[in-house]
């Protein structure tokens, strides 16, 4: 019982909230192009369907696309980093400097060098997103158990061996922890990017219909594309949670559960 | 020095270890292990009982002198075997993956190894957790998954690094037990360090006592006792003198010479 409210509370929770939310609206008579109700959300978000699933598409692509190039990224650039220490002092700088550079300050220059949108926009949420992978993995490739270590070494392990498997399951956890981080970051790098773009290219995301809708007035649209954009962050940390969950459940205390896994 | 009929299983010559900071760790250090012979390097922390096991496994090389360990050949890979303080399992692998580990990096399939890793399991005891992961299991028997994994390879000589100084004395006591037995049954020549005295009489033929800065052998007492040793050894009055031998060996100011 105890259990079930717990993880009912925050279902709950965001329950009360659209209910205030509706009940305030009404109760203080608050135009729909100032705020409206989530009723109306939900029947703007039903009318302008089509439009709006081509739109979500686009913008799902460009993140989970950005975010698997950022995994591809992160991972080869801290495996070369981990057996190389002087590569790693020479270009780590570097990649701070694109983590710290705002997006959106680069997002123009990318546009004008790169005559595809959807690659520059590729490449604009890769850039934020890359980086929480890379120095995670960087990390989790140095925190191996140095007895470990020396025992791969005793047994003269091959360095295949070795990456295989000692290093790639130690670093594991840190690159899921970056994971979780990047998605939410591959979502706003996507979305930044294709504002500063404005609705330029063919397809176009759901940033392109919000700011559509703004220079209309189109308030509830806005938010329907917004409902949208909170859902795909929800659902990319939720999957990613999810993910870590079982690859982890057996052995990391980051997901430690009690009972006693009997599969091999 | 013994002199021993047979070439001994180890020896370490006059060796010394200068680290890149600068420190002595040892100093003219010798020893030799015979074929089957448990000997224990015993000392206070930092003397560098740790570094004559990782120069006999190779994980070190002497500043000075020479160190014999039992070669790999053909017929034999992995002749060396360390247990470590710590149990040092992988965390993300079963039991049963922690064991198998030294014949998978030889190339042995799972299923070529399931019979050696099942018989190692059982003879520490463990055979019904094959399938559990190292935080199911209580100190004691991550220290056993320990030297399962390391006795798996039929090693010549076994280096033994203070492998039970985290352990309550309990389960101490019942892992000298078993690791006698373990040792007389396979016969392997160990070099054991500790800090602990009774343990050092309770497992040793030989004890070597260490002295710090620098590191080096401070006097070799041999403790005659026969084996198999019963429990019923450390309340005898044998035990305890060898005990305060050793205590007073330990408390000694000055080295009473060097390499024993």
């Amino acid at each position: 019982m105890k259990t079930l409210v717990n993880s009912l509370l925050p279902a709950l929770t965001l329950i009360a909230c659209l209910v205030l939310w509706e009940l305030g609206v009404r109760w203080a008579d608050i135009p729909a192009y100032t705020l409206p109700a989530p009723s109306r959300i939900g029947t703007t978000l039903i009318d302008n369907w089509p439009s709006l699933a081509t739109s979500w598409w686009f913008t799902i692509k460009i993140t989970l696309g950005a975010l698997a190039l950022a995994c591809l990224g992160g991972v080869l650039i801290a495996s070369v980093f981990s057996l190389s220490p002087r590569l790693e002092r020479a270009f780590f700088p570097i990649a701070v400097v694109l983590q710290v550079t705002p997006i959106v300050a680069i997002a123009p220059l990318m546009l004008i060098y790169i005559d595809s949108t959807t690659v520059a926009l590729l490449l604009c949420a890769w850039i934020v997103a890359f980086f929480p992978i890379l120095s995670n993995t960087v990390t989790g490739l140095r925190a191996t158990d140095r007895n470990l270590v020396e025992l791969f070494r005793l047994y003269r392990a091959s360095p295949w061996r070795r990456l295989t498997l000692l290093r790639a399951p130690a670093a594991l956890p840190y690159f899921l922890t970056g994971l979780k981080i990047s998605g939410g970051l591959s979502l706003i790098g996507a979305v930044t990017a294709e504002m500063v773009a404005g609705s330029a290219g063919r397809e176009t995301g759901l940033a392109s219909r919000i700011l559509e809708a703004s220079f209309r007035t189109e308030t509830p649209k806005m938010f329907a594309a917004l409902a949208l954009l909170v859902l795909t962050g929800v659902l990319v940390f939720v999957l990613f949670n999810i993910l870590s969950f079982f690859l982890l459940r057996s052995w990391h205390s980051s997901e430690q559960i009690d009972e006693l896994d009997q599969s091999s | 020095m013994e002199l021993s009929a047979k070439p001994p299983t180890a020896e370490i010559i006059k060796a010394s270890k200068r680290f890149d900071t600068g420190v002595l760790a040892l100093s003219e250090v010798s020893l030799s292990i015979g074929s089957g012979e448990f000997v224990t390097l015993l000392g206070p922390s930092g003397c560098g009982k740790s570094t004559i096991l990782r120069l006999l496994a190779g994980l070190e090389i002497p500043s000075a002198g020479t160190v014999h360990a039992p070669a790999d050949d053909g017929a034999q890979q992995y002749a060396t075997a360390f247990v470590f303080q710590e149990s040092t399992l992988m965390p993300w692998a079963s039991v049963f993956n922690n064991v198998w580990l030294p014949l998978r990096l030889q190339g042995f399939s799972r299923s070529h190894s399931r019979a050696r890793v099942e018989a190692a399991l059982k003879s520490v005891g463990l055979e019904d957790f094959a399938q559990a992961f190292p935080r199911q299991l209580s100190g004691g028997m991550k220290m056993r998954v320990s030297i399962a994994r390391a006795l798996i390879t039929e090693p010549k000589i076994l280096l033994m690094d203070e492998p039970f100084a985290a352990l309550d004395d309990l389960s101490r006591h019942r892992l000298n037990n078993d690791l006698l037995h373990w040792q007389q049954e396979r016969s392997i020549a160990t070099l054991f360090v500790t800090h602990n005295i009774a343990e050092a009489v309770f497992l040793s033929s030989r004890v070597l006592v260490m002295g710090a800065r620098p590191g080096r052998i401070v006097q070799e007492r041999a403790i005659d006792e026969p084996y198999p040793r019963a429990s019923t050894f450390r309340d005898s009055e044998r035990f305890s003198n060898h005990c305060r031998a050793l205590a007073s060996a330990l408390a000694q100011p000055t080295p009473l010479g060097e390499g024993g």
